[in-house]
């Protein structure tokens, strides 16, 4: 993805007053042929996803979870089994070391850390979250998008994002305040 | 009859169905839950309420001071009652968390949007209650700057914890649910963190918000790995919610103590727990929606279904507690039938009887829905309840250990000055911490809060 350099167009944004108007903006959006779109909303909003054409293959958080879960779960058992069997085995009443039932609940305990925390921090990165600067950030009005408006972007490095039609398109699927985004420092 | 199922033949049942009464807009209920952090200024009452808990918590910090100076010994335990009040307040501390989690995470899955309101202050109530709870096993080992030992790290002396103790997965369980819950909690702050970020006007608030949103923008592609997450998240932390409080009791079950050792311990546990937890969310929520206005987002639909949700797991416990009883007598072993006649005639049937009256019979009012819906008498019950609950586990901890199997074993325990400063001292804590989260972050989620506003629009 190419990243946009200082004074350079981000894109154009449209505002929206409802989720409702925001579906069937990015509907259009989609059958005009942009591909490079996003849309800013204040709270999930179902099927806008599909709306943009991000599919469930856009989602590797859950197969990261699995990783982490696994990985928790085998690597707490099999260190159980390590120190038992072998780093420091004691003989208490002539019990097995192999106690594998006594080490279960350390296993399940470190399975759901491993996931969640591969769950957490994995949406994170995927996100490309921590990102302190954004050119959307400069415009005053995308403020609303943490509280009560709806907003959809076309991206400058879309193939068909040409500034005035692209415009004037955003202003014919209903958007309020379309406007340039640019990248100012 | 549901709740859901009330039609609407008078204002004051109809008031009852709702989630969240009519009329708010998504700028509306951001601007009342981000204003409560934002621009209000601080009240007399919450700096008088501060002051008070704030004061309790020195008292812990004094507390736990004069314990490292002198040692265990100044509290009441001896050979042999090890365990006392430290271990009675873990239990206590830690099954209080469980409501939280159970509010955030099972009731999410079970998609009941009564939840939104409540699970944020929850949530937060289950990371303090953790944490004064972690402060118990801590202190009560006698020696707490060695408590590292607990976990497995490669030590020059080569030794390693012992895997097979339930000593052992009670520091799993239980530091795995405090980072758990963290997590939790923190995602569910992000977005609301953002709205902070935007809506501050001062640059303080503006920097600080704005690093712990990370440059949240509500982007829809994030929104879907978000949600995916959170998802997830609600998945895991519901089976270790009723892990955590199942390895609790596995520390008594897996002993052979009289009363103790005892098949129906992990469940008859958890939902005691969940219990004592739902009691603290009211004990919080009542005050909370008075103080701040938020009657319109925490309404009585909210307080009805948390008590009955009491009433259900009262009568859970009520029934373990009559399995136990049940079960030591048929069970004809000698000691556990002695257990059954100290509970009820020994030296503490004081605190046996208390915890009957507060378990078991006072919640029985809650069958009468106009005690549910009366909030003087659900917030008095929730205090006995949370009353009831410590007693249940002094009752667990202290009878079983005073008299265990031979005479020459059998002690007496009397906590000492110090045993009730550190346990006040742990409510001071909890408290101090709710009154910085209420007035540093959003105590109920916003982002839910629209989403709710957005479903009720779609259903006008």
């Amino acid at each position: 993805m190419k990243v946009p350099h200082a004074n350079e167009v981000y894109g154009l944004i449209g505002e929206f007053d409802t989720p409702k108007e925001l579906m069937a903006a990015a509907r259009k959006v989609r059958e005009a042929g942009y591909h490079r779109i996003d849309a800013y909303a204040p709270f999930p909003i179902e099927g806008l996803s599909q709306a943009l054409g991000l599919g469930r293959k856009h989602d590797l958080v859950p197969l990261l979870t699995l990783i982490g879960g696994l990985g928790g779960g085998l690597t707490g058992f099999f260190f159980q089994l390590w120190v038992n069997m072998s780093a420091y085995p004691l003989n208490i009443g002539g019990r097995p070391l192999n106690s594998w039932p006594a080490f279960i609940p350390v296993t399940f305990e470190l399975t759901v850390l491993g996931a969640s925390t591969f769950a957490v921090f994995g949406m994170l990165a995927l996100n490309k979250l921590p990102q302190p600067h954004h050119p959307l950030f400069n415009l005053a009005r995308f403020k609303h998008a943490s509280i009560d408006k709806f907003f959809l972007c076309i991206e400058a490095h879309d193939p068909k994002f040409h500034l005035e039609e692209t415009a004037r398109f955003l202003q014919s699927v209903n958007a309020q305040h379309v406007s340039e985004v640019r990248d100012e420092d | 009859m549901s709740t859901g199922d009330r039609t609407v033949n008078s204002p004051e049942i109809g008031r009852l169905a709702r989630v969240l009464e009519p009329g708010h807009s998504y700028a509306s209920v951001t601007d009342k839950i981000a204003s409560i952090v934002l621009t209000r200024p601080v009240s007399i009452g919450w700096l008088g309420g501060f002051s008070i808990a704030f004061t309790l918590m020195m008292v812990l910090l004094g507390s736990i001071a004069w314990l490292i100076v002198k040692g265990v010994g100044i509290w009441g335990i001896n050979i042999p009652i090890g365990w006392g009040f430290a271990i009675v307040n873990f239990v206590w501390w830690i099954g209080i968390g469980h409501a939280g989690t159970l509010i955030s995470a099972i009731l999410f899955l079970l998609n009941q949007k009564w939840r939104t309101s409540i699970n944020r202050f929850a949530e937060a109530m289950t990371l303090f209650a953790v944490a004064c709870a972690g402060i118990f096993p801590l202190i009560h080992t006698g020696r707490p700057w060695m408590a590292y030992y607990m976990f497995p790290y490669p030590s020059t002396m080569s030794i390693w914890p012992q895997f097979r103790s339930p000593l052992i997965w009670d520091v799993f369980a239980v530091s795995t649910y405090g980072t758990v819950s963290a997590l939790f909690w923190f995602v569910g702050l992000i977005p609301d963190l953002a709205t902070l970020r935007d809506r501050a006007t001062n640059k303080t608030a503006q920097v600080i918000y704005g690093m712990l949103a990370m440059g949240w923008r509500g982007s829809a592609r994030h929104w879907h790995r978000y949600q995916s997450a959170y998802l997830l998240l609600a998945g895991l932390a519901t089976p270790l919610v009723l892990s955590v409080h199942t390895v609790v009791s596995f520390d008594f079950s897996i002993a052979i103590v009289p009363g103790w050792h005892t098949t129906i311990f992990p469940p008859y546990f958890v939902a005691g727990a969940i219990y004592s937890g739902f009691a603290m969310v009211l004990t919080i929520a009542i005050p909370l929606r008075k103080a701040y206005d938020l009657e319109d987002f925490i309404t009585m639909r909210h307080l009805e279904n948390m008590a009955k949700v009491m009433l259900a797991t009262g009568l859970i416990v009520a029934y373990g507690y009559f399995f136990e009883f049940f079960m030591s007598l048929y069970s004809g072993n000698k000691f556990d039938v002695f257990l059954v006649q100290q509970r009820l005639h020994g030296p503490y049937s004081g605190y046996y009887f208390a915890l009957i009256l507060c378990n078991i019979l006072t919640p029985q009012l809650l069958w009468i829905q106009k005690v549910r819906t009366n909030v003087a008498v659900l917030f008095v019950m929730s205090l006995v309840i949370n009353l009831g609950m410590w007693l249940e586990r002094f009752v667990i901890v202290v009878i079983s250990l005073t008299r265990d199997f031979v005479p020459s074993a059998w002690g007496r325990y009397q906590a000492t000055f110090w045993d009730y400063s550190t346990f006040v001292g742990t409510i001071g804590l909890f408290v101090t911490l709710l009154f910085l989260f209420v007035r540093a972050l959003p105590a109920i989620s916003i982002a839910e809060m629209r989403e709710l506003v957005a479903h009720e629009d779609r259903h006008k």
